[in-house]
C-alpha cells in the first residue's frame, strides 16, 4: 500500500566482483531460486483467480439469463432465483440502514473523541472480540436472542440484526479509518476559525473522508451479501414463494416489503440447495446462483474503488 | 501583576460554558454508538455462555462427559452420551493442516507483495486477493463439493497414488471412496484463510523499517538473506498475529466445511478419512433439534467452545502484540 517505499533491489549480481568468494556464488543461487518461489506464489493466486472465474463462466453459461433471474424456482424445469435476489438485496438494505449509521457515528468517536483510557481499549477488545466470533455462532445468538427469547420467530429483521451485530466492527474500523485519513491541519484550521468540535467534525472532517466512507460501506455490503451462516437460524431457511410486489402493508408477513417474515436469502438458498441434493436442475441453478453471487462481489468490489477514485477527485480538485 | 492570574480574572477572558457544551450530546451520541459493540459481546457472552451450561446444570451431563469420545446424542437409541471429543479434534485437525498448507503461501506471497513485486504485479495481485475476500463461504464450499471433493476421490481412488509404498496405504484407508475428507475441509480453508493472513503479514513486512533492508544490503547480502535473517525474524510478531487471525477464522468458518468434510462424527484416524468439527456439526443438528432437549443443549456447548477459542485467540493477539513494542 505505501508506494514510496522502493523494494531491494538485487545487489549481488553475477558481474559484480564477489566479496565472499565460493559461499556467495551459493547464497546467489538462493537467491535467484527464492525470487522465483516468491513470484511463483504470486502467479498462483491469480491462476487460481483466474481459473474460479472460468469455471463459474463457463458453468454459468446458458443457465444464468434475464429470465433465470427474473422468475420464481421451479421444481419442473431449471425456473429461477428472483425471490432469493430480492431477499439478499432486501436484507443488504435493511441491515445497512442499522449498520451504516452506528458504525459511522462510532467510528467518528473512535477516531475523534476516543481517549487513550480504559473505555477506548474496551472498546477496541470488543471490536476485535466480535470479529473473531465465527460466524455460526452469531447466528446463534441471534436465534437465542430474536427468534427465541423475543419470540420473533425466523424474521428478516432478526436476520438483519444478527448481521449487523456481525458486521458493526467492520465498518466501525473502516470508518475510524477514513476519518484518520483526513489530515490533522483542517482540523486545526477550522477550530482556529473558532468553529466547535462538532461543527469541525460534522462540516470538514466528515466530508473529507466521504471517499473512504463510501468505500467502506460498500466493502461491508459485500460481506453482507454473501454470508448465509449467520442466516441459517435467524431468517430461516425456508421453500421461496411467490412474491406479490402489490402488497404494500409492511406488518403484513406475506408482504414482500415486510420485515416482519422469513427470508432466504442467495446464499442461504446455495446451501439449502446442495444439502438437500435433490432436483434434476440442482447443479444448474446452484452454479448460476453462485456465478451471479460473484458477479456481484465483483461488481461491489469494483464500484468501491471507481466510486472512491471519482469521489476523491472531485472532492480535492473542488 | 501575579493577582491576574486569579480565578475570577481568568474566567472572564473566557466565556463560561453554556448549556450545550456542557452536555455536549454529539459526544454522547457517538460514544454511545461505539460503547454499543461492548453490549454486545457482553449479551453474546451472557447468552451463549448461559445456553452452553444448560447440559451440565439442566441436564445433569457431568462435565467430564464431554471429554469422551462418544457422540449418542439421540434419546431413541437407547444410551445417550455427549462426547464433544471427536468434534474439538476434528476443528484442530482440520485447522492445523489448513494453516500448515496457507501459512508459507501466503506468507511467500506477502513476501513477495512486500518485497519482490514490481508495481505492476502489485497492481495486479492485490485487487485478486480482494476478490478473494469478497468470495463467499457457500461458494468456496460448492467449488470444494463439485470439484476438489470428485478430484480426490478419482485421484486417490486408483491408479499410480494408491501403488506408492506408504502414501497408498493412507489413500487405500477405508473411508475414502468419496472424497469427503479432512484433507477437503483443510485445502477448502487454507484457500479461505490465504487472504487475511497476506495481508496481515503483508502490513507486518511493510512496518520493518527501511533502514533494516538498506543496512543489510550494505552490509553485502542478497535480498533473499535479508529477508530469512533480517525481515523475517523482525516482522515475526505480526506474522504470527496473522497465523493466530488465520486459525481463528478457519476454526470458525462453518458453511464451507460442513459441504466437505463428509460430517463423520467419529475422532479422526487418517487424513483421507471423513470427520465432524464444532461448526459443521452445529450446522447440520440445530435445525433437526428441539429447543430445550438436551440433544441441542449440547450443541449450544459446542458453540461455548467456540466462542472461548475465539476470544482466547483475540486475548493471544493482544499478548502478541505487546510484545512487539517491547522488541
Amino acid at each position: 500500500m505505501s508506494a514510496g517505499a522502493p523494494s531491494i533491489d538485487r545487489q549481488a549480481g553475477p558481474g559484480r566482483p564477489s566479496l565472499h568468494g565460493k559461499s556467495s556464488r551459493g547464497s546467489m543461487l538462493a537467491d535467484r531460486v527464492a525470487t522465483a518461489v516468491l513470484w511463483g506464489t504470486g502467479a498462483f493466486v491469480l491462476l487460481l483467480l483466474g481459473a474460479i472465474i472460468v469455471h463459474f463462466a463457463m458453468a454459468a453459461w446458458g443457465v444464468v439469463s434475464p429470465s433465470f433471474v427474473l422468475s420464481d424456482p421451479s421444481d419442473s424445469d431449471l425456473g429461477g432465483i428472483f425471490p432469493l435476489l430480492w431477499n439478499s438485496i432486501y436484507m443488504l438494505a435493511l441491515t445497512l440502514m442499522v449498520s451504516v449509521p452506528v458504525g459511522i457515528l462510532g467510528g467518528i468517536y473512535m477516531s475523534e473523541y476516543a481517549g487513550d483510557n480504559a473505555v477506548t481499549s474496551a472498546i477496541r477488545f470488543a471490536e476485535e472480540a466480535i470479529s473473531s466470533v465465527p460466524s455460526i455462532v452469531v447466528g446463534m445468538f441471534g436465534l437465542i436472542l430474536f427468534v427465541d427469547e423475543l419470540h420473533m420467530g425466523f424474521t428478516a429483521l432478526g436476520g438483519a440484526l444478527a448481521l449487523t451485530m456481525f458486521n458493526l466492527p467492520l465498518m466501525t474500523r473502516l470508518a475510524e479509518q477514513a476519518l484518520r485519513a483526513v489530515p490533522q491541519d483542517e482540523r486545526s484550521a477550522s477550530l482556529a476559525l473558532g468553529a466547535t468540535k462538532w461543527q469541525t467534525i460534522r462540516h470538514v472532517v466528515l466530508p473529507l473522508a466521504i471517499p473512504g466512507l463510501v468505500t467502506g460501506v460498500i466493502l461491508t455490503a459485500g460481506r453482507v451479501f454473501g454470508e448465509a451462516a449467520v442466516l441459517l437460524f435467524t431468517a430461516g431457511i425456508g421453500t421461496p414463494t411467490h412474491l406479490n410486489f402489490g402488497n404494500l402493508d409492511i406488518t403484513n408477513p406475506a408482504s414482500p416489503w415486510s420485515p416482519f417474515r422469513p427470508a432466504t436469502t442467495l446464499s442461504v438458498y446455495i446451501y439449502k440447495l446442495q444439502s438437500e441434493g435433490l432436483g434434476a436442475y440442482r447443479n444448474q441453478i446452484v452454479d448460476g446462483s453462485a456465478a451471479l453471487l460473484i458477479a456481484l462481489v465483483l461488481i461491489f468490489n469494483l464500484g468501491a474503488r471507481f466510486l472512491g477514485r471519482v469521489l476523491t477527485r472531485r472532492l480535492t480538485a473542488a | 501583576m501575579v493577582h491576574l492570574a486569579t480565578p475570577d480574572r481568568r474566567a472572564s477572558l473566557r466565556a463560561r460554558p453554556g448549556f450545550r457544551e456542557r452536555i455536549d450530546l454529539p459526544r454522547r451520541v457517538v460514544f454511545v454508538a461505539a460503547a454499543s459493540m461492548i453490549g454486545v459481546v457482553v449479551l453474546l457472552l451472557a447468552f451463549i455462555a448461559w445456553q452452553g451450561l444448560q447440559l451440565f446444570l439442566k441436564d445433569g451431563i457431568p462435565i467430564t462427559q464431554i471429554f469422551s469420545a462418544e457422540w449418542q446424542p439421540d434419546r431413541m437409541s437407547g444410551t445417550v452420551n455427549f462426547g464433544l471429543l471427536p468434534f474439538i479434534a476434528g476443528t484442530i485437525f482440520v485447522t492445523v493442516v489448513a494453516l500448515v498448507i496457507s501459512t508459507p503461501l501466503s506468507v511467500g506471497l506477502a513476501l513477495f507483495l512486500s518485497e519482490v513485486a514490481p508495481q505492476w504485479a502489485k497492481a495486479i495481485v492485490q485487487p485478486a486477493l480482494e476478490i478473494f475476500v469478497g468470495i463467499p463461504s457457500v461458494v468456496w464450499g460448492w467449488l470444494g463439493l463439485t470439484i476438489l471433493v470428485p478430484f480426490l476421490s478419482d485421484t486417490f481412488q486408483q491408479g499410480l497414488v494408491v501403488s506408492l509404498p506408504v502414501l497408498g496405504e493412507v489413500f487405500r484407508a477405508p473411508g475414502f471412496r468419496t472424497g469427503f475428507s479432512w484433507l477437503a475441509g483443510s485445502l477448502v480453508l487454507s484457500i479461505m484463510i490465504l487472504p487475511t493472513v497476506t495481508s496481515v503479514s503483508y502490513d507486518a513486512f511493510r512496518a520493518v523499517p527501511q533502514e533494516l533492508r538498506t543496512g543489510s544490503l550494505a552490509l553485502g547480502t542478497t535480498r533473499w538473506q535479508a529477508i530469512r535473517h533480517i525481515l523475517v525474524p523482525a516482522a515475526l510478531p505480526g506474522v504470527l498475529t496473522a497465523v493466530v487471525l488465520g486459525m481463528t477464522r478457519a476454526a470458525g468458518e462453518a458453511l464451507a466445511v460442513q459441504m466437505v468434510i463428509g460430517s463423520s462424527p467419529v475422532f479422526p484416524r487418517a487424513i483421507t478419512q471423513p470427520l465432524s468439527t464444532l461448526t459443521s456439526q452445529i450446522t447440520l443438528e440445530m435445525g433437526n433439534t428441539v429447543f430445550g432437549e438436551p440433544w441441542q443443549d449440547a450443541l449450544w456447548t459446542m458453540s461455548l467452545v467456540l466462542l472461548v477459542i475465539s476470544i482466547t485467540s483475540v486475548v493471544l493477539v493482544r499478548v502478541i502484540n505487546s510484545r512487539r513494542i517491547a522488541l
